[in-house]
């Protein structure tokens, strides 16, 4: 396309934003509505699935040896488990270091077992896939020498699958959302090209190719989508950057982690704009398809 | 009826059988033949078919089977995407004029050439010689409601004609407009068709095709039933 053209598709479709005043307002408050909620989801979401992500970083397998096993068969174990194709690492921890840290939950007066510890060694197995966590216990536990092998059975599913069921409704909100911005802005397009119909049907006459009358209409698509999105960037970056400020340092020492605002916030940003354009391109699509087919 | 198939010919029409979605049969195994440079009239009765003969030629719509063909272009195996290059060798003329009232004039004219990306130092002077042809250079600058009615037709055969097409298509062009007014459209019609370029015009007007004489093709229900050189118009009006 000559550049020449395009400046003319440019004016155009600024003039019919003008000229279509109040659908104008209208596609683009369902766009602003709609990138705002879809920005907090997406917030929301991309902060719960950090969290997710570092509570299953955090899940490890306890495995307590019987307190008799040799010192060959300790290392022996140690070997084969870290050859295990699931396993990420392993932390060997002594029986005395054992009986320490149980002195640091119960309280001193464990501290009368020094003499003759009845623990065995330990070892804080971590897994590759927290998926895969309940299966490399249940193997670890058949193992010669193994005392026992737990990982908090039941919490970590649980937890699990809340954060799945949340992951899963906030994509059909914003699904739907998305919908009907989408809804909304075609058919302020589809307004706009019935107010031009005698110009379309002139410009098809006199032998204008379908791009060359389609581009205005997808540029229009394009204005409300930016336009749109302009509250919901500046709104949600003042949103989160005070919210990450205030709430942040409370949960200095949580798993809870919030994400810093950059770069997430960039890629919010950068989200919400691109669904804004998409969502109008698409809307601007779907509207002038029908009118020139005819 | 034997048809010449060659460079001499225009518009070809061979066994055009058009239906409708809604069961309307509007050509019923129509030929035609129309060479370079001739002046067609289109007469018949309403719903008879003359649109739908038209709207063939300039491809809005397509036989059902039959085959077509316009400057050398054969319709019917032409994809959607090429129908635009067809209409920029087709200048077609309504008789409700269809220009857009917020454009003047000149700038009516030069929508069309400007939709087909020319050069804007072609559209100028193309744009300008054309106002002269239809004697509207001095109102340029006014818009469509200022105009009369023959003034406004005027406009919209200067804007057909200004990428030089091979045919002009008028549908029923003097209908909307007085007597006197209907002869000033045909003397530019004439003029442009002596200059070479190839009329077919779609009319209910008696007075007109039988004085300015040419050939003369009338449709009834789908079918061609006279096709005579400087014909009568045929019918009462």
């Amino acid at each position: 396309m000559k550049a020449r053209t395009f400046g003319r598709h440019v004016r155009e479709s600024l003039k019919s934003l003008k000229r279509n005043g109040w659908m104008t307002f209208a596609s683009v408050s369902a766009v602003t509505v709609t990138l705002l909620l879809v920005g907090v989801f997406f917030m929301i979401m991309m902060n719960l699935s950090g969290l997710a992500d570092s509570i299953e970083n955090n899940v490890e397998i306890k495995v307590t040896l019987e307190p008799a096993t040799s010192e060959e068969n300790i290392v022996a174990l140690k070997e084969q488990i870290e050859e295990m194709k699931q396993v990420d690492s392993l932390e060997h921890s002594t029986k005395e270091e054992e009986l320490d840290r149980l002195i640091g939950v119960l309280g001193k007066g464990m501290g009368l077992y020094k003499s003759s510890n009845p623990l065995g060694d330990a070892f804080y197995v971590k897994v590759k896939d927290p998926q895969q966590i309940a299966k490399v216990a249940q193997t670890l536990k058949e193992y010669d020498y193994v005392e026992d092998s737990v990982y908090g059975e039941g919490t970590v599913e649980k937890l699990f699958n809340v954060l799945t069921t949340s992951r899963n409704i906030g994509a059909v909100l914003i699904v739907g959302l998305l919908v009907t911005a989408m809804f909304l802005i075609s058919n302020t397009i589809r307004l706009t090209i019935n107010s031009r119909g005698s110009e379309i049907e002139i410009m098809k006459l006199v032998g204008a190719t379908n791009s060359f009358v389609r581009i205005p209409f997808v540029l229009e698509g394009v204005w409300l989508g930016l336009i749109g999105s302009i509250i919901p960037v500046i709104g949600l970056s003042i949103g989160y950057t005070r919210f990450y400020n205030t709430f942040s340092p409370r949960l200095e020492n949580e798993i809870m982690q919030l994400l810093a605002p950059s770069p997430f916030l960039f890629q919010i940003n950068f989200l919400v704009i691109l669904i804004g354009v998409g969502i109008g391109v698409w809307g601007s699509f779907v509207s002038v398809r029908k009118f020139l087919n005819v | 009826m034997s048809i010449d198939i060659g460079d001499k010919v225009m518009i070809v029409m061979e066994n055009v059988y058009k239906k409708y979605d809604s069961g309307v049969v509007a050509s019923n195994g129509l030929s035609v033949s129309i060479n370079p440079g001739e002046f067609v009239y289109v007469v018949g009765p309403s719903g008879a078919g003359k649109s739908t003969f038209i709207k063939m030629i300039y491809c809005e719509e397509r036989p059902t089977t039959g085959k077509v063909s316009v400057d050398g272009v054969d319709v019917n195996t032409l994809k959607k995407k090429e129908i635009p290059y067809l209409r920029r060798k087709i200048g077609v003329v309504f008789q409700d004029f269809k220009l857009l009232p917020r454009l003047t004039v000149y700038e009516n004219v030069a929508f069309a050439l400007e939709v087909i990306e020319e050069m804007p130092s072609v559209i100028k002077k193309r744009v300008t010689d054309v106002l002269k042809l239809v004697g509207l250079s001095a109102k340029a600058k006014m818009f469509p409601n200022e105009l009369s009615g023959g003034e406004q037709q005027r406009v919209a055969i200067a804007r057909a004609i200004v990428n030089d097409p091979s045919v002009l298509i008028a549908d029923e062009p003097t209908g909307n407009l007085d007597p006197d007014t209907s002869w000033e459209i045909m003397d530019i019609l004439e003029r442009i068709n002596r200059q070479g370029t190839t009329i077919v015009m779609a009319t209910h007007n008696k007075e007109v095709v039988n004085t300015n004489r040419h050939r003369v093709i009338a449709i009834e229900d789908g079918v061609i039933t006279r096709d005579e050189y400087e014909g009568e118009y045929g019918y009462e009006s």
